[in-house]
């Protein structure tokens, strides 16, 4: 469970967050959606702690991560996996070093037992045979999925995702979407996943908040979403033809 | 001048994260020997470039210069070794360095940090200032004294070639003067200077990269600005050594 209590993120003078409050569950994937530019990164990094907020309280499960100094906070992360909008894996390792490197710094385990988990991870995530190639050398569907097996390589209780589907293609989106869905209640994980892309909602939602110029202007869930009379919610769900279908059918 | 101590103040914070204790010592000893070879080993080539032809044309300006019946010609030999220990092998080596490994770096950092890697690992629960930066000073500090040597070497060598090939003086004459009044210390001394150039160059270098934030231009950006300020750096504390060592 993750929650967060009146958030307020300041830059240059200008509210980017403006008193968000939120609430996830533990073995759901939930999801933050809004127009670009709404304040859905500046959310998902002010959760993690990479940003500092400038008001407010954040809680993974009881703990008050705000009130955390800085080694307190290294013992949480150890625990949180995060999916970047660009993959953000390193350039200069190959994939299988990306995703040991962090069995290497925060466990005693044999180099063959990393190694199986490394296999164990690619394989959950259908790259079997990727290990040595460079980040230079996926595609982008396949950098996504490594930056995947990167963040359940500990087996972390919270995943948080910077949309992990844009710059895909729809039936890649899919199966991104569904892996993570699928590994979020396979290790009741608590999953926070950012898009603006309505296909995901509608697919893997479960519970969705919607920001909107960096304030909460609705939650619910993907049942409710489209029988909602908020407005700025409604030009942003019915921007997209497959919702507007969706919506007739009813 | 605000700007300036703003800035200076940034750096020490960094530096007190770079050089906080490391997770685990086997990943930084790895990423040690991985950057002597990246930043070290792959510069010997410049750095012997640079001192051959600097050991000759300072030989062959002493030369012409000290064309005088009154004069040995074994002081040619003598003043080429001089300006090579003194200050070429170190300072103007540190500076095409700078130019080179600064540059390097601050883009590689810059890069890291806009593409979203140095968050990844932070997330991840590592000290990226530590992790990305550390490895590289080590590294330099030890690997630049080794360059410098290779310079003052290829360097003196130079000289002797043309000496020998120009014909304007003896090589044994050369030689002669390479070994008079030779003092080990101040081998010493163009060592330490080599240290604290390259602890100069990799730790400003970084901190413009680690703090580079926005696009490719940033980077660009950043990377200049690594390479003029740890330059001015170098001549700054250049001053400072000599001050301290040679009065
Ligand atoms: N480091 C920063 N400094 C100043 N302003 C920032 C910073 N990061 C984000 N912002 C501002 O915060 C606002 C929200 O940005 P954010 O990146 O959260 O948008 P987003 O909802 O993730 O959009 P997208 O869907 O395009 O990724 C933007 O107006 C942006 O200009
Ligand atoms: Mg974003």
């Amino acid at each position: 469970m993750i929650r967060g209590e009146n958030i307020v993120k300041i830059f240059d003078g200008r509210r980017v967050l403006d008193d968000v409050s939120v609430l996830f569950d533990a073995g759901k994937t939930n999801l933050i959606i809004g127009r670009s530019g709404s304040g859905k990164t500046v959310l998902l990094k002010s959760l993690v702690g990479l940003h500092e907020i400038d008001e407010g309280n954040i809680y993974f499960d009881d703990l008050c991560y705000t009130k955390l100094d800085f080694n307190a906070r290294k013992a949480v992360r150890k625990d949180i996996g995060m999916i970047f909008q660009g993959g953000a894996l390193l350039d200069s390792s190959t994939v299988e070093d990306n995703i040991r490197l962090p069995l290497d710094l925060f466990t005693e385990q044999s180099f063959e037992e990393k190694m199986e988990r490394v296999n164990f991870c690619l394989k959950r995530v259908n790259l079997p045979n990727a290990h040595k190639l460079y980040p230079a050398e996926l595609s982008g569907g396949m950098i996504k999925r490594v930056a995947i097996a990167r963040a359940i390589v500990l087996n972390p209780k919270y995943l948080f995702c910077d949309e992990p589907n844009s710059g895909l293609d729809p039936m890649t989106s899919i199966v991104i979407d569904n892996l993570i869905k699928e590994i979020t209640e396979e290790y009741n994980i608590t999953t926070i996943v950012n898009t603006h892309d309505m296909n995901s909602v509608m697919e893997i939602g479960e519970k969705i908040v919607f920001i909107h110029e960096g304030k909460k202007w609705w939650e619910g869930t993907k049942h409710d979403i489209l029988q909602s009379d908020n407005r700025e919610l409604n030009d942003f769900v019915f921007a997209s033809a497959m919702a507007k279908r969706a919506k007739a059918n009813m | 001048m605000i700007k300036f101590f703003d800035t200076l103040g940034r750096y020490c914070l960094l530096m007190k994260k770079v050089f906080s204790r490391p997770e685990k010592w086997s990943i930084y000893r790895k990423r040690i020997v991985f950057e002597m070879d990246a930043l070290g080993y792959n510069s010997i080539g410049i750095a012997a470039i640079i001192s051959i032809f600097m050991g000759a044309v300072v030989t062959l300006q002493m030369a012409i210069n000290l064309e005088s019946p009154f004069i040995p010609r074994s002081l040619i030999g003598y003043a080429t070794r001089e300006t090579m220990i003194l200050e070429f092998s170190s300072t103007v080596v540190a500076l095409i360095l700078a130019g080179k490994v600064g540059s390097n770096i601050a883009s590689e950092i810059g890069t890291m940090r806009i593409t979203e890697q140095i968050d990844a690992l932070e997330i991840m629960g590592i000290n990226s200032a530590s992790y990305l930066i550390m490895p590289k000073i080590v590294a330099t500090i030890f690997f630049f004294p080794l360059l410098t040597i290779l310079s003052m070497v290829i360097g003196v060598f130079g000289g002797w070639v043309v000496a020998g090939f120009t014909g304007i003086m003896m090589p044994d004459d050369y030689i002669e003067g390479l070994f008079y009044a030779f003092r080990p210390l101040s081998i010493i001394y163009s060592l330490i200077k080599a240290s604290v150039f390259a602890y100069l160059i990799t730790s400003i270098s970084g901190f413009f990269g680690y703090y580079a934030q926005g696009n490719s231009l940033e980077v660009g950006r950043a990377s200049t600005k690594a390479v003029v300020v740890s330059s001015i750096a170098i001549l700054v504390f250049n001053l400072i050594l000599t001050q301290i060592f040679l009065t």
